[in-house]
C-alpha cells in the first residue's frame, strides 16, 4: 500500500523551490565531516560558518522543547536550498545537500514560526564536482506533470471498460464479464498507488476477503471475482459457495461503478497534484505491491490473473521511473542504467509468460518460474529504493 | 505461499557458550544421581560460573513454584520452545496423571535437574534413558515452564464435554475472531494445552519440551512447537529494550514485573473476575500469535518511512514527538501544516495505552526464522505472546485496529493463533512427586 507517501501529505511548496533538496538520514559518523548543528529555544549554534563545496551534512539535534527546523537558505535569506522539517524535541535528524561554492544562510525555527535564527554561512570552492543543479525545479514540475496526465488517462480508461464491466455481469454474461475482469483491473493496478492513496476508496474497491474484519461487508471487485469464478466447497473453508442473486449483483456491481467514477473525478480535481518524491515512491510501492500479493498468487485467489495485476503494477513502475529518469540519469548514471537493467530482466520474464492477449493463469506456473519472478523483483525493489534519495540529492 | 518450510532447524548455538559446570558436571561432583535431589539452591549456587557472553543469567535459576506460574512476569529470557498439545486420551484422569508427571518434570528440570530423577544415565542399562540427555551438560539457563488450558480442552468443536469440564470454561476462553487479513494455517493454531518453555539457552528450552512430549505420548499428541530467539519485550526495568527484525526497539512501553499493581490490574486474573472459573484466580490468559513480517519489503523503505510506520526513531526509539526512550508520546505535537509528528496511523499511535482505555499487555514476544522459504525470501517474523486479565478488552478491539489500520500491517502476516486460560501456580512447600503430587491447574479439577 501507500500510506505515508499518500498524496497531499507531503505539499510543502517548498519542494518546488529547491536548488538542491533534502533528505533526512541517520546521525553523520563523525569522521564523515559532518556539520553539527544545536537548534534551541534562542540559538542555532552551527558548528562552523564555513566549509568547502560538495556533499554536507547537517545533523540536526534539536535541544529545545518546541518541535524545531532547520533550512539552509540561499544569499538572499528568503529561498530555500534546502530543509529538514519536524525534528521533535530531544531528537537528531541529517539534512544532506549538494552545495556549490556562494554565500547562503542558516537558520532554525524553533517553534516552527518566525523568520528562525540566521547567520551567515559560506559554501567556499573545494573544487569538487557538484552535481547539475541546471533547473531542477523545472525538471521536477515537468515529471511530475507528466505522471499526472499518465494517472488521468489509466483512470478514464479504468472507467470506461469498469461500464462495460457492469454491464456484461449485470446482463449475465459472466464469459463476457469474466474476459473483462483482468485487463479491465490492469488501469488499477497501474495507478494502485495513488488510488489507495484516497484511503476510503481502496477497502471499498480492492479488498480481498481474508482482509474483512468480522462483520465488514465485503464489496469491490475481489466481490465479483469470487462470483464469477465460484470456488468449490473445499476451497471455500468447507462451505458451499451460494451465487450473489440478481439484487446483490446489482447492488455490488453498482458501487462498484459508482466507487470508479469517485476515483476519476478525484484524479481530475485542479488540487490532483504529485511531488517528484511521491512518484519515485509510488515506483518502490508498486514493486512492493508484485512482492507482497501478485508474486505469491494472493492477489486474485479465485480468477488466478495475477500476471495481469504484475504486468499492470510493473507498467505503472515503469512509468514513473520514466518521468524521473533524466533527472536520475544526471545524478547516478550507473544507478539509471541499473535500474535500466532490471526492469528489462523482469519484463523478459513475464514476457515469457505471454498466453494470447494475456498471460498464463498463475496456478500454471512452476516454483522455478516463481522464484525467478521472485528474484528479478527484488533486485528491482532493491535499486529503485535508491531512487527517492538520489532525486533530492544526499 | 502454503508451502512454507517448517520448523526444522533450531537457531544456531553460538560458538562462545562455555559449559564448564553443569548438570553432569553437578553428577560427577557429587559422585550419585541421588544427590540430583538437592535442589536448586545448590544447584544455582554451584553453577554460576557459566558463560559470561550469554549473560548472567545463564546459570539462574527460577523457583517453579509460586502464587503464579513463573515465566510471566519472570524478565524474558533469550529463548523460546513452545509447544502445543492436543488430549488424545478420553479419560480425565489420564488428563490429571498427565499434568501431575509433567509439574515434577517442570519442577525439576527449571531446578537445572533432568527430567527425571535416573537422570540419562542412572538408570537401568537395559532401559532407555529417563532424561534425553542433551542438557546434561548445561545449568537452568533461566528455565520457566509455563502450562495453559484451550477452549478445546473443555468443549470440543461438537460441543461435545469432553472431560466434564465445560461448566468450569471460563467466558472469556473462546477462540480469537477473524481479523482482517489473517492467513491463519490451521496446524499452527490452536491447542488444547499449551506449555511455554523460555530459557537463557535454546537447547535447554528444547529439551524441556522435548521430554514433556515425551512424558505425554499416548495421552497427547504435539500440534505444532515454535521455537523463538531474540526476546522481543523486556519484562523487567533491569532489562534493556530490544529490537524486533524490522530493527526498532520493542516493548518499551510493556508491563514489568516491577509495577505489581498494573500486573495485578491488567495481567492477573482475580477470584471475581468470572464466577464460573473462580479456579482461575491468580492466573492469567495467554494469547498467542505467529506474525510473519516480510522483511525483504521492509528493507528497501526509507528511513524516513520506517521511522514513520513505527512512529519512532529507529536509533534511541524516542517517539517522533521528542524526548528519549521511555519519554511518554505525544500524539497531539504536531509539525508542519498541523500534521501530528506521530502519524495517527503509526504502530505506537495505535497500540498505545492511551489510544486503547489505558488498556496494557505484558507481551512477551520472541523473534523467530527458519532459513528461507522457496522463493529465497527470509521466513521470520515474531512469535508474538502476551498475559492479559481480559482477552476481550486487552487484546481483541486493538488488533482488530491495527490489523485494519496500522501502517505496519502492511509488512505482517498472521499464521498462527491461540489463546489459553493460564491457572495459577503451585503453592511453595507443595509436595511434588509424579503419582499424587501437587499439580499445575489443580484448582480446575477440584
Amino acid at each position: 500500500m501507500f500510506h505515508t507517501r499518500t498524496l497531499g501529505l507531503i505539499s510543502s511548496a517548498a519542494v518546488l523551490v529547491l536548488l538542491a533538496a533534502c533528505t533526512s538520514n541517520k546521525p553523520a559518523s563523525s569522521e564523515a565531516g559532518g556539520i553539527t548543528v544545536d537548534s534551541s529555544a534562542d540559538k542555532c549554534a552551527v558548528s562552523t560558518d564555513t566549509v568547502g563545496s560538495g556533499t554536507l551534512t547537517f545533523s540536526v539535534k534539536n535541544s529545545g522543547s518546541d518541535v524545531t527546523e532547520f533550512y539552509l537558505l540561499a544569499d538572499d535569506g528568503l529561498r530555500v536550498v534546502s530543509e529538514v522539517e519536524n525534528v521533535g524535541p530531544g531528537l537528531t535528524r541529517n539534512l544532506t545537500v549538494n552545495a556549490k561554492p556562494g554565500s547562503y544562510f542558516t537558520a532554525c525555527k524553533p517553534g516552527m514560526v518566525g523568520d528562525g535564527i540566521k547567520a551567515a554561512f559560506t559554501v567556499t570552492d573545494s573544487g569538487a564536482q557538484v552535481g547539475p543543479t541546471g533547473d531542477e525545479a523545472t525538471q521536477h514540475a515537468a515529471a511530475a506533470a507528466s505522471y499526472v496526465s499518465y494517472v488521468k488517462d489509466q483512470s478514464e480508461q479504468l472507467l470506461t471498460k469498469t461500464e462495460k464491466f457492469h454491464a456484461a455481469y449485470l446482463a449475465g454474461d459472466d464469459d463476457l464479464a469474466r474476459s473483462l475482469f483482468a485487463p479491465t483491473r490492469m488501469h488499477w493496478e497501474r495507478i494502485e498507488p495513488v488510488a489507495e492513496s484516497f484511503g476510503d476508496l481502496d477497502p471499498s474497491m480492492d479488498l480481498r476477503e481474508a482482509d474483512l474484519e468480522e462483520g465488514q461487508e465485503w464489496t469491490g471487485w475481489h466481490r465479483i471475482e469470487k462470483d464469477l469464478w465460484p470456488p468449490t466447497a473445499e476451497d471455500n473453508g468447507g462451505k458451499t459457495y451460494t451465487a450473489l442473486t440478481d439484487a446483490e449483483r446489482t447492488k455490488y456491481a453498482d458501487k462498484l461503478l459508482a466507487d470508479t467514477k469517485d476515483l476519476n473525478t478525484r484524479v481530475h480535481a485542479a488540487d490532483f497534484t504529485l511531488e517528484v518524491d511521491q512518484i519515485a515512491n509510488g515506483a518502490i510501492a508498486l514493486l512492493d505491491e508484485v512482492a507482497n500479493g501478485k508474486v505469491t498468487g494472493e492477489e486474485e485467489i479465485w480468477s488466478h490473473t495475477d500476471l495481469w495485476d504484475f504486468q499492470a503494477n510493473v507498467d505503472g513502475a515503469k512509468v514513473a521511473y520514466g518521468t524521473v529518469r533524466d533527472i536520475v540519469a544526471a545524478k547516478d548514471p550507473a544507478l539509471a542504467t541499473k535500474v535500466d537493467e532490471r526492469i528489462a530482466a523482469l519484463q523478459k520474464l513475464l514476457d515469457a509468460q505471454k498466453s494470447g492477449d494475456g498471460w498464463v493463469l498463475y496456478d500454471a506456473l512452476s516454483q522455478a518460474d516463481i522464484k525467478a519472478f521472485s528474484d528479478a523483483v527484488n533486485a528491482l525493489g532493491e535499486s529503485l529504493g535508491e531512487l527517492t534519495t538520489t532525486i533530492l540529492g544526499g | 505461499m502454503s508451502d512454507v518450510p517448517e520448523a526444522h532447524d533450531a537457531p544456531d548455538r553460538s560458538p562462545d557458550q562455555a559449559r564448564a559446570v553443569s548438570r553432569r558436571a553437578m553428577l560427577g561432583m557429587t559422585g550419585a544421581g541421588l544427590a540430583l535431589g538437592l535442589g536448586a539452591g545448590l544447584g544455582g549456587a554451584a553453577l554460576t560460573r557459566t558463560r559470561s557472553a550469554g549473560g548472567a543469567e545463564s546459570a539462574q535459576v527460577y523457583p517453579f513454584t509460586g502464587v503464579h506460574q513463573a515465566g510471566i512476569d519472570t524478565p524474558a529470557q533469550d529463548r523460546l520452545h513452545m509447544a502445543a498439545f492436543d488430549v488424545v486420551a478420553t479419560s480425565r484422569d489420564d488428563l490429571v496423571d498427565l499434568l501431575r508427571r509433567w509439574t515434577y518434570a517442570a519442577s525439576r528440570m527449571t531446578a537445572g535437574l533432568p527430567a527425571a530423577e535416573s537422570g540419562t544415565t542412572g538408570g537401568s542399562y537395559h532401559a532407555p534413558p529417563e532424561d534425553t540427555g542433551e542438557a546434561a551438560d548445561l545449568p537452568a539457563a533461566g528455565l520457566t515452564i509455563t502450562f495453559g488450558f484451550g477452549p478445546s480442552l473443555f468443549t470440543a468443536a461438537d460441543g461435545t464435554d469432553r472431560f466434564g469440564l465445560a461448566s468450569r470454561q471460563p467466558a472469556l476462553l473462546t477462540d480469537l475472531p477473524h481479523f482482517p487479513a489473517d492467513a491463519l494455517i490451521d496446524a499452527k493454531c490452536g491447542g488444547d494445552l499449551v506449555v511455554q518453555a523460555c530459557a537463557d539457552d535454546p537447547q535447554v528450552a528444547v529439551h524441556a519440551i522435548r521430554n514433556l512430549a515425551r512424558i505425554g505420548f499416548g495421552t497427547v499428541s504435539v500440534r505444532w512447537s515454535q521455537l523463538g530467539y531474540g526476546r522481543t519485550s523486556s519484562t523487567s526495568t533491569s532489562q534493556s529494550t530490544p529490537r524486533n527484525l524490522f530493527g526498532f526497539k520493542d516493548g518499551t512501553a510493556n508491563l514489568k514485573a516491577e509495577s505489581p499493581a498494573l500486573l495485578e490490574k491488567h495481567v492477573w486474573v482475580d477470584a471475581q473476575d468470572d464466577p464460573g472459573a473462580t479456579w482461575l484466580a491468580g492466573g492469567s490468559y495467554l494469547v498467542a500469535r505467529r506474525i510473519n513480517m516480510t522483511i525483504e519489503t521492509w528493507d528497501r523503505q526509507a528511513l524516513s518511512e520506517q521511522e514513520t510506520v513505527i512512529g519512532r526513531t529507529k536509533d534511541s526509539g524516542a517517539p517522533l514527538s521528542g524526548g528519549e526512550e521511555f519519554t511518554d508520546p505525544d500524539f497531539a505535537r504536531v509539525g508542519r501544516d498541523g500534521v501530528p509528528l506521530i502519524a495517527v496511523d503509526s504502530h505506537v499511535a495505535l497500540t498505545h495505552p492511551d489510544q486503547n482505555d489505558g488498556n496494557q499487555m505484558l507481551r512477551r514476544g520472541y523473534n523467530f526464522t527458519y532459513g528461507s522459504d522457496g522463493l529465497g525470501r527470509l521466513y521470520a517474523g515474531l512469535f508474538f505472546l502476551a498475559y492479559v486479565r481480559n482477552p476481550a478488552t486487552q487484546y481483541i478491539p486493538m488488533q482488530n485496529r491495527i490489523a485494519r489500520d496500522d501502517l505496519l500491517s502492511e509488512y505482517l502476516k498472521h499464521t498462527g493463533s491461540g489463546i489459553w486460560a493460564v491457572p495459577p501456580g503451585v503453592s511453595p512447600g507443595s509436595v511434588l512427586d509424579p503419582e499424587t503430587g501437587a499439580y499445575i491447574g489443580e484448582s480446575l479439577f477440584a
